[in-house]
């Protein structure tokens, strides 16, 4: 009987559609939540630091009180204290929010991997996939369509977030804040609880982004869990035009780009790994020289980003 | 060790005075505490390779007169002199275990000629007649472990395909490679490894990945030589894979998953080595062995290994406890076809030519660059 | 920098550039200088040592042995100077671009980049004196580190790719370079269990200052550091550029070539920290391997920032912060404490030196007697 599992080099693609998926969920994550801060005006680079310490607490209450949803639960609470963390500091006068950024990323990173020792060894219950590929009988579909139930829930918070910044209240007031801080003055808003409100959004977003590393993939806490991820997140929200929808096909990109190095590998293409692990990153930067123009430095970016000026 | 010569030498010349000039500072040291340090690359509680290390400094603990110092994460670089330094300056530590292979050249070779009078010894380091006197390497040929383990993956194995994720492929990795599929092909001739190389020692993601990876080709058995393993395990068994462990027991991450694997005993070497030093005999400045010398071990068998599995396992564990068992004897090929062992020659554990390895086997899947 | 309505306006005009640098403030402004960071780093000390009482530590005993880890002995002082060494030289890669607004953080891939460089240049000349190999290895590693991070400035320039993120995608993509040549194509065929280069030669390799175990990296970083901030302070070059950081469009109107200065500043801050990269060949390992990525660039970062990126105070920063690092062993030895303590209280450092920015000008003790 033939072998369903020998599919030859089909093998690439369906891995790395699902190493797409997988890896990419983080990214999901993070951009969108750092989308919507950006909307606001504010942008946030501590985000690997907000991604690590979901990681950790997320693990933690799963362990503690044996359910991986009420993980993610804590997860993203934390990631929203940080959040708090980072607009409380650029709220003040003076403070420059790419300096805070890069504090807080040390500072949560740091404070996670102290807080997170004790979770080193322990495995915590851990959250759920379901089987898209049931029908199949090739292996590497099944396990190319056991797609996450994070993942889901960030593809359909994509169009989510694009409708609601477009037409409720509250997409309004958050772009308000970041084209022109007079004109949510004008209309009655501090600009500070705005930004305040959406940076823990954001914050909320990257903590469940980082409780998807430790409570599904890789799947268990240690201190080489994220590599960049936090602060790549951000590249691919510029890249993606602060649009939602772009964000998450920027982060499908980026994680079928990670898993395409081990897929190699897998059929037995081994040259030059290395500069296959590189392959997120330079796609990234390849995409952002292609996508900026110096003219208007980053089109459709919110003016009062700090980094437009 | 011949003690005349030592009774008669001067001090300070030549590896036999050695034993002479390590007790002079040591007369005064055993009416106190011997303190020894323990340097970390990673942490502590890895679940694998700095575990083991860390397993062994533990037992250590447990003897009298003796005062453990350690420090984890600590970069290979001149941080580890300073940390070496430190622990001689500030804890008085006369003993000192740097534990990881990027440690000994430069940096503990300059520490050891700095202190002549203390001893200093590596876990994995190549030492030389050219290096200074006061410093070892020692290392456990774990390779014998990995066949056992093997050996067991054969005989488990359904598909035929065993995996193997890999960090970098340099020797010590590549004869642990060999030496797994090797031990496999005894219990099944007709088995594959697939290999993937993550590229670095640390790297979850990846290592979850090529463990996906692997089994997505159809593999069911997967072990690993990474320094924290645990990824691997964890991966594997949620997959419905076999595992095999390495450095450490992972047993229980996995407890129906896991087979077997490949250990090392550090908790019974470096009490050895402690009370060697404190009683002023010379510690060997090259130290080896394998399960013979009880530097490395075997995990208990899983619950799903079978019987014959067990037999053949025990059986080849008992030729390579009484040291009679060869694992690198010829005909060996690699996997272009090329013989790298011929016919009639066998490469016994401590063959140099070991050391040199850079080829995989025949019936692995992977290259080497 | 934002401008909130309302708030008086911050950001440095041209004219108060012109009338007020920096250290040469009057009184009132330099003892701001000088108090507010240290009230900063009192407060982070404070709060750090709240942290680990929670953990059932004596505080008390913590300082001692950050004390006695960092500044309590000769020893310990030679082990936080040494590591204060490429700390010098990577901050400066982030605070030379920051006089022009750009706030850079690839200093580690300039690092990496620059020790690559550098052995190549050491490998390719091996019969040469030892002299002309350190000169050439200093050359090559700083060049290559300067267009490592001036390809970060054409593309800001040129592009418009924020600096920021462009400088950390070459980092890792150094990174990935850096593994791909020390495991393949430069690699040591004796270097088995450890995939490094060939070694530069003991001949060659820069030795200690004499009297101490710590590097001669030491002082090339404050050389450059000095070199930087007349550069920066003392030059109508410097003037220029902080000029462009402060306001664009008066740099392009007063008719600066803003591009020329992007492009010469960033070379400058890659070249220095190329020669972080180049030092921890020559003087540390001997030769390339994955070891130099040990998180100096990010360090140096840390530095530049609460020097506020004036290359002179970098020098007593990388000191300070170069004795948190030497500290951490104690703590880790004495008191239990992960070594993550170490990034916990840095961390805390920045926050706090970062939020009492917000204090400048807005103390009036301080303000009766300034400008």
């Amino acid at each position: 009987m033939a072998d369903p599992g020998n599919i030859g080099l089909w093998t690439v693609p369906l891995a790395v559609l699902g190493g797409a998926v997988r890896v990419s969920t983080p990214f999901v994550f993070v951009s969108l939540g750092e989308c919507i801060t950006e909307r606001s005006g504010r942008i946030n680079l501590g985000l690997e630091g907000t991604l690590v310490m979901g990681a950790m607490a997320g693990y933690g209450i799963s362990y503690l009180t044996g359910s991986p949803w009420i993980g993610v639960l804590a997860a993203g609470v934390t990631g929203a204290g940080m959040g708090a963390l980072h607009a409380g500091i650029c709220g003040l006068p003076r403070v420059n929010d790419i300096a805070v950024g890069i504090a807080l990323m040390l500072f949560g990173v740091g404070l996670a991997f102290y807080l997170g020792k004790p979770l080193i060894e322990p495995t915590a219950p851990r959250l759920p996939a379901i089987d898209f590929g049931w029908w199949s009988d090739i292996p590497q579909l099944r396990a190319a369509l056991r797609i996450n139930v994070l993942f889901i829930i960030g593809v359909v918070l994509a169009p989510v977030l694009v409708w609601a910044l477009r037409t409720t209240r509250w997409g309004l007031i958050i772009r308000t804040a970041g084209e022109s801080a007079d004109a949510a003055l004008a209309m009655g808003y501090s600009v500070n609880v705005i930004r305040l409100r959406a940076t823990m959004f954001g914050g909320f977003l990257a903590g469940i982004g980082g409780s998807f590393l430790s409570l599904y993939y890789p799947g268990s806490w240690n201190e080489g869990l994220s590599s960049g991820q936090g602060i790549t997140a951000v590249a691919l929200v510029i890249f993606a035009r602060w649009n939602p929808m772009l964000c998450l096909a920027a982060s499908l990109l980026f994680g079928g780009a990670a898993a395409l190095g081990p897929a190699l590998q897998s059929v037995g293409y081994s040259h030059g790994y290395h500069l296959f692990n590189a392959a997120p990153y330079i796609l990234t930067l390849l995409i952002m020289i292609v996508t900026c123009s110096p003219k208007r430095t980053l089109i459709g970016a919110p003016a009062e980003l700090s980094i437009t000026r | 060790m011949n003690f005349d010569k030592i009774s008669r030498r001067g001090v300070l010349k030549g590896t036999a005075a050695l034993t002479i000039g390590s007790a002079l500072p040591l007369s005064s040291a055993l009416a106190k505490d011997t303190t020894v340090g323990f340097i970390y690359v990673g942490s502590r509680d890895d679940y694998g390779y700095n575990q083991a290390h860390a397993a062994g400094a533990a037992a250590l603990k447990k003897m009298s007169g003796i005062k453990v110092v350690e420090e984890e994460k600590v970069p290979e670089t001149d941080a580890v002199e300073k940390t070496m330094e430190s622990m001689i300056n500030l804890d008085g530590a006369t003993l000192l275990f740097p534990t990881s292979f990027g440690y000994y050249n430069p940096h503990m070779l300059k520490m050891a000629v700095k202190y002549p009078k203390l001893r200093f010894e590596h876990c994995g380091g190549l030492w030389t007649e050219k290096d200074p006197k006061n410093a070892g390497s020692y290392f456990g040929y774990i390779d014998e472990a990995q066949h056992v383990s093997g050996v067991v993956a054969g005989h488990m194995t359904k598909s035929g395909k065993l995996g193997f994720v890999a960090a970098k492929p340099i020797p010590q990795v590549l004869r642990n490679i060999n030496a797994f599929t090797m031990g496999a092909k005894l219990a099944n001739p007709k088995v594959t490894l697939q290999v993937i190389f993550t590229g670095d020692w640390s790297m979850p993601v990846k290592e979850a990945e090529a463990t996906n990876s692997l089994i997505d080709q159809g593999v069911d058995v997967v072990t690993c030589h990474v320094d924290g393993p645990k990824t691997v395990v964890e991966n594997a068994a949620r997959r419905g894979a076999m595992v095999g462990g390495y450095h450490v027991n992972q047993a229980v991450l996995a407890p129906q998953a896991y087979l077997t694997g490949a250990e090392w005993n550090w908790e019974v070497l470096y009490p050895r080595f402690v009370k060697m030093f404190t009683s002023g005999e010379t510690i060997p400045n090259f130290y080896r062995g394998g399960l013979k010398e009880e530097l490395v071990k075997v995990s208990p068998y899983g619950p799903m290994v079978s019987e014959a599995a067990r037999k053949q396992a025990d059986e080849v564990k008992a030729g390579l406890t009484a040291g009679t068992y060869v694992i690198f004897k010829g005909p060996v090929t690699d996997n272009k076809g090329k013989t790298v062992i011929a016919s009639g020659v066998a490469r016994g554990q401590t063959d140099p030519e070991l050391e040199k390895m850079d080829y995989l086997v025949d019936g692995v899947i992977g290259a080497t660059s | 920098m934002k401008a909130d309505v309302g708030a008086p306006v911050t950001k440095a005009g041209v004219g108060e550039l012109l009338r007020l640098p920096p250290f040469g403030r009057k009184f009132g402004g330099a003892a701001e200088y000088v108090v507010i960071p240290a009230l900063a780093l009192a407060a982070s000390l404070i709060l750090f040592g709240i942290f680990v009482a929670l953990f059932g530590k004596n505080p008390i005993d913590l300082y001692f042995y950050m004390y006695q880890g960092a500044f309590g002995t000769w020893f310990s002082w030679q082990n936080t100077l040494t590591r204060a060494a490429p700390l010098i030289l990577t901050a400066l890669c982030t605070a030379l671009p920051a006089q022009l607004g750009m706030v850079i953080i690839g200093g580690e891939g300039a690092l990496l980049i620059g020790a690559l460089c550098s052995t190549s240049a050491a490998l390719a000349i091996p019969d040469a004196p030892p002299l002309v190999v350190d000169f050439a290895m200093a050359a090559a590693g700083m060049a290559g580190g300067g267009l490592w991070i001036m390809l970060s400035g054409a593309l800001r320039h040129y592009r418009g790719v924020n600096e920021t993120i462009s400088s950390l995608l070459l980092v890792y993509i150094a990174l990935a370079i850096l593994n791909y040549l020390v495991e393949g194509p430069m690699r040591d065929p004796t270097s088995l269990n450890k995939p490094s280069t060939r070694e530069i030669g003991v001949a060659n390799m820069i030795g200690s200052i004499p009297g101490t175990d710590v590097h001669w990296g030491f002082v090339f970083g404050i050389i450059a550091a000095l070199i930087s901030y007349i550069l920066i302070y003392h030059t109508v070059f410097g003037f220029a550029a902080r000029v462009a950081g402060g306001n664009i469009r008066a740099a392009k109107v007063v008719g600066l070539s803003v591009g020329k200065l992007i492009l010469i500043i960033c070379f400058l801050a890659g070249a220095a920290a190329g020669l972080a990269g180049m030092m921890e060949v020559a003087a540390v390992q001997g030769r390339t391997n994955a070891n130099l990525a040990a998180g100096y660039g990010f360090a140096g970062i840390l530095v530049a920032f609460l020097a506020r990126q004036n290359p002179l105070a970098v020098i007593p920063v990388a000191i300070l912060l170069g004795g948190i690092g030497a500290s951490g062993g104690l703590l880790q030895r004495r008191l239990g404490l992960p070594d993550a303590s170490v990034l916990v209280l840095e961390g805390v450092i920045f926050v706090m030196v970062l939020a009492s920015d917000t204090l400048y000008g807005r103390l009036s003790f301080f303000r009766a007697k300034g400008s």
